[in-house]
C-alpha cells in the first residue's frame, strides 16, 4: 500500500473564499454607508484630489475580543547580536503611523479598521439617489445625441439590411404550407430586412451658480464647510450630469466671478454684502441664461454676517433669484452659536417659496445632511 | 480546468516525495500516510484562511483572504506548506513553486505530519476533522436556511468573539451546577489538586441538570462550554452553533499550545532531509537560500521556525557533548513538551544571548529595548504562549445577585486589558447570555475594576 501520493486536481469550482470575501466587502460598504456623513467631511479625502484610492476608516469591523492593552505590553524581539537597552527599534515619525504593512492593527494607535475604496465607489454611494430637483424640460437648446437602433422587421429595403435569418425562415414556413418543409424557390414576399430608428437622447441645460462669501468674518471652519460642501457638488453634477454649467461666484462687499481653482482655493477678507452676489448672479442669468432655455440652480454658502442695511436688498434680490430658479439653496454655517439668529438667516425667513431651501450646519458632519437637503429624492416641489 | 502542470515536473516531484518519504523513515520519523495535493495560490490561500478546507462561512474568513491574497498579489509573502492534522494527513503543495522548493515543503511536512502523530498533545484530537468542519458548515448553513443568514451571522460575531476562550481539560462536571454541597472554604491555590480525587468518585446527579442556577465549584476557563450549557437565552439552535465553534477551537488548540516546538521540529528535519538528498550544486545553493529565508530572525517578533529550530539544535549538541544520544533525547522532546515547556525547560541563559532576544516596548513615540535578562525574556515567552497572547478570563458565577447574571474575571498577571475592546467584546457575551454580563479586571495592581453591559441599560462601570 502506497503511504505517500501526490496528485493535482481541478479546484476551480472552490469559491468559498471569494464569497465570504464579497461578503466582508459588502459589510465595508455598508460600514462606509453608516458613516458617510463623518467621511463626506474628512479632510484627507476632499484634499485627496488626484489620488484614486482612499483610505476610509471604519470603527464597525473590528474583530472585538477580550486583549491586552496593546500600548502597555513588552514584547519579545530577536536581534542581530549585540543589542543593549535603550536601543531603538523604530520611530514612529509623521504621516508614518503605525499599523502599517502585514501587522496592521496589531501595533499601539490603530483601533480600527481602514477600508480601501476608490473614489469612484465612495462617489457612488454618496450620490446614490441624489439628482437635481424640479429639473424641467426646457425649450431650446436641447442637447441631441443621437443613435440608430434596429429595432423592426419590414418587408422592403435596402439589401444591405436582408435579415437572412428570417428569410430563410419565411421561405421554409410558405413551402410548408405547401407540403414541403424545406428551403427553395425564393420569392419577394419571402425577404425581410432590418429597419432602423433614429433615436434622440434629450437633455435640459440647467446651470448653477454657486456662491460663496469670503469675507473676512468667515473662519478656517466656515470656509472648510463651504468648500467641502461645493467640493461634492461639484464632483456629484459632473459625475451625473454631462451638460450641466457650473458658474462660480465669490463675494465680499463686492462679487465677482471666478474661476474654479481661484473659488477653492483663494481667501479674501473685507465686509460682507450678500446682495452683490445675488445682483451678479442676477445679471449673469439675464446675459446668459435665459430662465426660458435653462433649469437654474444658485447657492450661496455665508456665515451670514451680512451688512445690516444690506439684508432688504438681499432681500429683494433673492425673491427675484427664486423665481427664475428651479431651486435656490442659501447655506447658513454657525459654529457654536446656536442661540444666535443671523441677520441674513432672518431676513430670508420671510421668503416662504417652497424652491427657496435653506440649510444651517454647525458641525462637520452636517456637510452630507446639507447635500442631501438640497439634491435629496424628497425635496422636488411638484406644483 | 486549470493549467496542468508539465508531466515531468509531475513525475519527477512525485519521486522525489518517494525518495523524502523512505528517507524519514530511515532518519527515525514515523508520519501518518500523507497525501500530497499541488494546487493554485488562489486554492493555497483560501485553505489557509479557513483553517482548513470545507469551514463554515463567515465574513472574518473572507477578510482573512483577502489579506492573504493582497499579500500574495503583491508579491510580501506566500504560503508555502499547508498541513492538515488528520489521518491520512493532507499537505497542499503551491502549483507555482519549483520542484526543489516543493521537495523541501514535502520533507518539512512529513516532520508536521510525525509531530501530529507522536505528540502527546494531539493524542485526543479528531482525525477526521476535514469530514467534521464540512458536515459542521452543512449544519451552519441550514441553520441559515431556517432562521436567515443575518441572524446566524449576527450570532457567529458574538461566539467567535470569545472562540479562543476554550479549555481542553475541562469537563462537563466542572460546569455542572454545584448545589450537593456548602463549598469548602478554599485554604490555599493548590486546594483543587486535593480535590481531584472527590470529584472523580461523587457520583453525578441523576436527574438532568437545571439549566439556570448555574454557580460553578470552581472559576471555569471554558466560556464557550459554560455559556453553551446554561445560557438562559439560547435556543437548541445556537447552542449547536456555540459548540460547534467550540469544538474547531478544541481540534485548533493543540497546534496553537506546539507552534514553535512543531515549526522547530519540521525545520529541523527538512535540513536533515534535504541534506540527505542527492542535490546536485545548484539545487543545494536553492535549498540553503531558502532555509535561510525560513529561519529569517525579526527584530519585532520572533520567528517559531527560527526559535524552535535553534532550541532543538541546542539541546542535541548538550547531549551530545556529555555522551549521551542527542537524537533520542529530541524524540522523546517531541512527544512530551508543548511551547511552553519547551521555553522553560530548554531555553538557557547560554541561548538567549546567542539568539540575542530582549524585550521591547513602545515608549512615548519609539520602539525601544527596555529588558535583556534571560530570565525576564524566558519568563514573558512562557507567560504570552500559556494563554497564546490572551487574557484568561473565568467564569466565577452564572447567577450573579441570585438573577442569572453573568460573571466574568480577568485573571490578572499585571497585564491591562484593553478596554474600549473589553467593552464591546462583553456586549457580544451579553448577546449569547441574554442576561447582563459583568467583567472584573484590574487597572493596576492596586485598583479594581469592574465592567457591566446590558442590551437595554448599556455599559456601566462600577466601583
Amino acid at each position: 500500500m502506497s503511504t505517500v501520493s501526490l496528485t493535482q486536481h481541478d479546484w476551480s469550482l472552490h469559491r468559498k473564499g471569494a464569497m465570504d470575501q464579497a461578503r466582508h466587502k459588502q459589510k465595508v460598504k455598508e460600514a462606509v454607508r453608516q458613516n458617510l456623513a463623518d467621511i463626506v467631511s474628512e479632510q484627507s479625502i476632499i484634499t485627496s484630489d488626484g489620488k484614486k484610492v482612499v483610505r476610509v476608516p471604519i470603527r464597525t469591523l473590528d474583530e472585538y475580543k477580550f486583549r491586552f492593552d496593546p500600548s502597555d505590553q513588552q514584547q519579545v524581539g530577536e536581534g542581530n547580536g549585540g543589542s543593549k537597552v535603550g536601543d531603538v527599534l523604530e520611530r514612529y515619525g509623521k504621516g508614518q503611523g503605525p499599523g502599517q504593512g502585514p501587522q496592521a492593527g496589531d501595533q499601539p494607535g490603530v483601533d480600527y479598521y481602514e477600508a480601501e475604496l476608490t473614489m469612484e465607489e465612495l462617489a457612488g454611494m454618496v450620490f446614490e439617489d441624489l439628482c437635481l430637483p424640479n429639473l424641467e424640460e426646457k425649450r431650446m437648446q436641447e442637447l441631441e445625441s443621437e443613435t440608430v437602433r434596429f429595432t423592426d422587421i419590414r418587408k422592403s429595403g435596402p439589401y444591405a439590411n436582408l435579415d437572412k435569418r428570417r428569410t430563410i425562415r419565411e421561405n421554409i414556413k410558405r413551402n410548408a404550407k405547401q407540403g414541403q418543409p424545406h428551403f427553395g424557390a425564393l420569392k419577394n414576399d419571402d425577404l425581410r430586412f432590418k429597419t432602423w430608428e433614429r433615436s434622440v437622447r434629450r437633455e435640459s441645460n440647467a446651470v448653477v451658480i454657486a456662491m460663496m462669501d469670503v469675507s473676512g468674518s468667515m473662519g478656517t471652519f466656515e470656509k472648510y464647510v463651504s468648500r467641502a460642501f461645493y467640493y461634492w457638488m461639484v464632483r456629484f453634477l459632473r459625475t451625473r450630469y454631462d451638460n450641466v454649467k457650473i458658474v462660480f461666484i465669490a463675494h465680499h462687499t463686492e462679487a465677482k466671478e471666478v474661476t474654479e481653482e481661484e473659488f477653492f482655493t483663494r481667501g479674501e477678507s473685507g465686509g460682507t454684502k450678500a446682495s452683490s452676489a445675488y445682483q451678479l448672479a442676477l445679471s449673469l442669468v439675464e446675459e446668459r441664461y435665459d430662465p426660458g432655455s435653462w433649469n437654474i440652480y444658485p447657492f450661496h454658502f455665508s456665515d451670514g454676517d451680512n451688512w445690516p442695511s444690506d439684508n432688504e436688498l438681499c432681500r429683494q434680490l433673492a425673491d427675484r433669484l427664486v423665481g427664475q430658479s428651479n431651486l435656490f439653496g442659501y447655506g447658513e454655517i454657525r459654529q457654536g452659536r446656536y442661540s444666535y439668529q443671523s441677520t441674513l438667516m432672518h431676513t430670508f425667513q420671510q421668503l416662504s417659496s417652497p424652491k427657496f431651501v435653506t440649510v444651517t450646519i454647525a458641525d462637520k458632519a452636517e456637510v452630507y445632511p446639507a447635500l442631501r437637503r438640497f439634491f435629496g429624492p424628497e425635496v422636488g416641489v411638484h406644483a | 480546468m486549470p493549467d496542468t502542470l508539465s508531466r515531468r515536473y509531475v513525475d519527477e516531484l512525485e519521486a522525489g516525495i518517494e525518495r523524502i518519504w523512505e528517507v524519514a523513515q530511515e532518519l527515525g520519523l514515523r508520519p501518518f500516510p500523507t497525501h500530497f495535493e499541488i494546487v493554485p495560490a488562489s486554492v493555497m490561500y483560501e485553505i489557509g484562511s479557513y483553517g482548513m478546507p470545507g469551514r463554515f462561512s463567515h465574513w472574518t474568513h473572507g477578510k482573512a483572504y483577502q489579506v492573504q491574497k493582497m499579500m500574495y498579489d503583491y508579491g510580501l509573502s506566500k504560503i508555502y506548506e499547508l498541513v492538515i492534522n488528520t489521518n491520512p494527513c493532507y499537505a497542499f503543495l503551491l502549483e507555482t513553486n519549483t520542484v526543489l522548493q516543493n521537495k523541501l515543503v514535502a520533507a518539512h511536512v512529513l516532520a508536521h505530519s510525525d509531530f501530529f502523530a507522536n505528540s502527546a498533545h494531539f493524542a485526543r484530537t479528531s482525525r477526521q476533522m476535514v469530514d467534521t468542519v464540512s458536515l459542521n458548515a452543512e449544519r451552519i448553513r441550514g441553520y441559515e436556511f431556517a432562521h436567515g443568514a443575518d441572524e446566524v451571522e449576527r450570532l457567529l460575531d458574538a461566539v467567535l468573539s470569545i472562540q479562543e476562550h476554550v479549555d481542553p481539560y475541562a469537563t462537563l462536571e466542572d460546569v455542572e451546577p454545584d448545589e450537593r454541597k456548602a463549598k469548602p472554604p478554599r485554604e490555599s491555590a493548590f486546594d483543587d489538586l486535593w480535590g481531584l480525587d472527590a470529584r472523580t468518585s461523587a457520583p453525578p446527579d441523576a436527574a438532568a441538570p437545571e439549566r439556570s442556577r448555574a454557580r460553578p465549584s470552581q472559576p471555569v476557563r471554558d466560556l464557550l462550554l459554560f455559556i453553551e450549557r446554561h445560557s438562559p437565552r439560547l435556543d437548541d439552535w445556537e447552542r449547536d452553533v456555540v459548540s460547534i465553534v467550540r469544538a474547531e477551537m478544541l481540534y485548533f488548540y493543540p497546534q496553537m499550545q506546539t507552534k514553535i516546538i512543531n515549526e522547530g521540529w519540521a525545520s529541523y528535519w527538512h535540513a536533515q532531509i534535504m541534506r540527505a538528498l542527492d542535490l546536485s550544486t545548484d539545487e543545494y545553493l536553492e535549498f540553503a537560500e531558502l532555509h535561510a529565508g525560513i529561519l529569517q530572525p525579526s527584530s519585532r517578533r520572533l520567528n517559531p521556525y527560527h526559535l524552535g529550530f535553534r532550541i532543538l539544535e541546542d539541546i542535541e549538541k548538550r547531549w551530545d557533548a556529555e555522551g549521551k544520544d542527542g537524537r533520542a533525547r529530541l524524540f522523546e522532546v517531541r512527544e512530551l513538551e508543548s511551547d511552553v515547556s519547551l521555553i522553560r525547560n530548554y531555553l538557557t541563559q547560554g541561548l538567549v544571548e546567542d539568539l540575542d532576544l530582549y524585550l521591547y516596548q513602545r515608549v512615548g513615540d519609539e520602539l525601544v529595548v527596555v529588558d535583556k535578562d534571560w530570565k525576564a525574556v524566558r519568563d514573558r515567552l512562557v507567560g504570552e504562549l500559556s494563554s497564546h497572547g490572551f487574557p484568561v478570563i473565568q467564569v466565577e458565577d452564572g447567577d450573579y445577585n441570585g438573577n442569572l447574571e453573568l460573571y466574568l474575571k480577568h485573571s490578572w498577571d499585571g497585564q491591562k486589558l484593553d478596554l474600549p475592546y473589553a467593552e464591546k467584546t462583553l456586549a457580544y457575551v451579553n448577546r449569547l447570555w441574554g442576561r447582563r454580563v459583568w467583567l472584573e479586571t484590574r487597572k493596576s495592581d492596586e485598583e479594581r475594576l469592574l465592567l457591566s453591559y446590558d442590551a437595554r441599560e448599556g455599559h456601566k462601570t462600577h466601583s
